[in-house]
């Protein structure tokens, strides 16, 4: 089982949890996955051209899947997935 | 430490006797010149304890005036004081704390045509805005001044914190997030809700990274980025490496000048 933690943002498409368990052998099935039970997400997280948005970085344990290999970095039970969106609060 | 009179001997007390500050970092610390961008949530904690650590410069930028649903969080400001600018409201608070500081007041908004004169005469840049195009616009300028630049952003329960200096070889903020999210996509305006002592919390983060890079302590936050979540109280680091491909700072940039990016405010709760 992975560990993903949602940003507050998405925790509407989670019903409020800020945690879930998910399977999934690479960061994409991971996402697939996550879909199938909290429909919404896929199109929060991916562009038109199904690519993670620009603004959204995805780090598997501690390190950011874009300096690793995408979508494609693979995942192992018990990795712990965090979703971190750009936030510009400040005032 | 000749330089520095009883008063403020007794005044810096703390610090001095700190092996890690001394006199020496004492001085350190007047001789900075720190610019906060935004008077706000962020930048009235930061602004504070800046102020009471006896920054030598400190500026403050900010266009707005003191609203009363300011108050919940934005410290620097009184309910005596709604209708008067931002950087003025801050200023009382701020000598009556520590007249050494010399306080520079900019009573305008940060934009393109001016965001390079701001950051002119500081070596260090604390951003405490409240949108993005703020954020990406600070992000370039400092950039390309050459300006250590720290960054926190909050968000309902959530915050983020890290140290920007790619002169230094380290990553940009567009190395962490390429580009500002489109229009409607984050929602980025106050009214989306904060809790009003995540402001503190980070803000006073800000002013603690800033206070090391002028001393050259500690492991600075070049290299990751700092999530804080009020709810869980959980802090954790990511690694933030720097982009080859970042538009910015990497091999090839696309951006060689600085441009406001639009980006509007939208209610809608998406990423």
């Amino acid at each position: 089982m992975i560990t993903v933690r949602i940003p507050t943002p998405l925790r509407t498409v989670t019903g409020g949890q800020s945690e879930v368990q998910v399977e999934g052998s690479t960061v994409s099935e991971m996402i697939e996955k996550l879909a199938e039970v909290h429909p919404g997400i896929k199109e929060r997280l991916y562009d038109e051209r199904g690519e993670v948005r620009r603004f959204i970085n995805i780090y598997v344990n501690e390190e950011d899947i874009r300096f690793l290999t995408g979508k494609d970095t693979p995942l192992k039970d018990g990795d712990e997935v965090s979703i971190v969106p750009a936030i510009a609060g400040g005032g | 430490m000749t330089d520095f009179t009883d008063e403020q001997i007794q005044r810096y007390s703390r610090h001095i006797i700190l092996p890690e500050v001394g006199g020496k970092g004492q001085k350190k610390l007047r001789q900075a010149k720190v610019l906060i961008i935004g008077a706000g949530g962020l930048g009235s904690p930061a602004a504070l304890y800046l102020t009471a650590a006896g920054i030598g410069t400190l500026g403050l930028v900010d266009g707005d005036v003191v609203d009363l649903s300011n108050l919940q969080r934005q410290v620097l400001h009184t309910t005596d004081r709604i209708g008067a600018p931002k950087v003025e409201s801050g200023r009382q608070l701020l000598e009556a704390l520590n007249p050494d500081v010399n306080l520079v007041l900019y009573p305008e908004h940060v934009g393109a045509p001016n965001i390079l004169d701001l950051l002119a005469d500081y070596d260090l840049v604390l951003d405490g805005s409240d949108n993005f195009s703020t954020r990406f616009l600070v992000n370039d300028a400092c950039y390309f001044a050459k300006k250590t630049l720290i960054s926190g952003s909050i968000f309902r329960f959530e915050g983020q914190l890290l140290t920007i200096k790619p002169h230094a070889g380290y990553p940009c903020y567009r190395c962490l997030y390429p580009e500002p999210p489109p229009a409607g996509l984050v929602p980025n305006c106050q009214e989306a809700g904060v809790l009003g002592v995540l402001a503190g919390t980070i803000g006073i983060l800000q002013a603690n990274e800033a206070i090391k890079e002028i001393l050259g302590i500690g492991e600075s936050l070049a290299r990751h980025l700092l999530l804080y979540d009020a709810l869980d109280m959980s802090f954790r680091k990511v690694a933030r490496p720097k982009d080859p491909a970042c538009p910015l700072c990497g091999t090839s940039p696309t951006i060689t000048t600085i441009q406001d990016t639009l980006v509007s405010c939208s209610l809608q709760t998406q990423p």
